[in-house]
């Protein structure tokens, strides 16, 4: 259960410093250049984080209480290379159907 | 091109992502409920950050109760990219007044933000004025869209049977994010170094060995396109 004092912190938190995040050059900073060294590793944000909050979530999984789940992982493998050949749509189709098909199989894996 | 002709112009080359935001959006309200959020918790969280993939990220720390600060710090984190969107649009719309971009600002997602900036760049004798139209026409199909069908996955999500394992489709749809960035080796190192250093890292309490894990996977990112382009400058001097 989330406590109420914990959802709103966050929830303004978040709100506010995205915002932030988003005006930050358009408004703020103007036409300024960030140095190169941070817009070497700002390329990377979106790979570097995306893997890492996936891989808990496809290996020790809530729903099955932290047990690993082969046809989750099949699944999330189907996915990417869904994602990679054809695009956002086919990757969450790709997913979802792979997880469903596998939990078609009696005692599934 | 009028301003009118460019506003719906976006609106039109962003319908397809529709087909996106739509399940996108409605398992965002569907999440939120199954994780004991009301309504209005929901719907406020969707109104105030229009940022899937961070509020995912907040709410999945939260039910894993990890200190607020901490849940704060890697949404937000997961949202830096929009930083470079922001530089990006500077050259095209930079002129417009300190309240337009504001509202820029405010509605600026993934989808609609590469839409507008590609078709900025194939048109670059666009008056400032057309290209703050085309933008909103781009977000004014994506936004309340977003709004509408967080509402309803809040409403009907309650309803929706554990079998069809709905928890899997947040990661599913962060690797959907994924992998169109994967573009370039470095991109696919940092990527690799993430999954195993989230691994490694596991055992750090509070959901800490998120940020550590993405630190390194951007280093390892940054410091492969070094190594290529030195490799480069010795290949062809």
């Amino acid at each position: 259960m989330i406590s109420d004092t914990a959802f709103w912190g966050l929830t303004l938190g978040l709100g506010v410093g995205t915002f932030l995040i988003r005006f930050s050059f358009l408004g703020i900073l103007g036409g300024r250049q960030l140095p190169d060294w941070a817009l070497l590793h700002l390329k990377y944000v979106g790979v570097a984080v995306f893997p890492a909050l996936v891989t808990p979530l496809v290996l020790w999984p809530e729903a099955t209480g932290g047990a690993f789940e082969p046809a989750r992982l099949i699944a999330a493998l189907a996915a990417l290379v869904a994602g990679l050949r054809t695009g956002v749509v086919g990757a969450i189709l790709a997913g979802m159907g792979t997880l469903y098909l596998l939990q078609l199989i009696p005692g599934h894996l | 091109m009028t301003r009118a002709e460019a506003f719906w112009r976006g609106y039109r080359d962003c319908a397809p992502f529709i087909i996106i935001v739509v399940p996108y959006s409605m398992l965002f309200g569907v999440v939120a409920r199954d994780a004991g959020l009301d309504i209005l918790q929901t719907m406020s969280m969707s109104v105030l950050v229009i940022a899937g993939a961070s509020q995912f990220t907040a709410l999945a720390l939260l039910q894993e109760n990890a200190p607020v600060f901490i849940a704060l710090l890697i949404a937000l984190a997961v949202n830096l990219r929009m930083a470079m969107y922001s530089a990006a649009l500077v050259p095209h719309v930079g002129h417009a007044r300190l309240g337009v971009r504001a509202l820029m600002a405010y509605l600026m997602v993934d989808q609609a933000f590469a839409v507008a900036v590609r078709t900025y760049e194939d048109n670059p004798t666009m008056p400032t004025a057309v290209k703050v139209a085309y933008y909103f026409g781009c977000m004014m199909l994506i936004c309340p869209v977003w709004y509408a069908f967080t509402l309803i996955g809040a409403v009907v999500g309650r309803g929706l049977p554990a079998s069809l394992s709905l928890d899997f489709a947040v990661p599913v749809c962060f690797i959907a994010m994924l992998a169109p960035l994967l573009r370039s080796l470095p991109h696919v190192v940092a990527a690799l170094v993430s999954a195993l250093a989230a691994i490694a890292f596991a055992w750090v309490p509070w959901s800490l060995g998120l940020p550590v894990a993405a630190g390194i996977a951007m280093v390892a990112g940054a410091q492969t396109e070094l190594y290529l382009r030195r490799r480069a400058a010795r290949v062809r001097p």
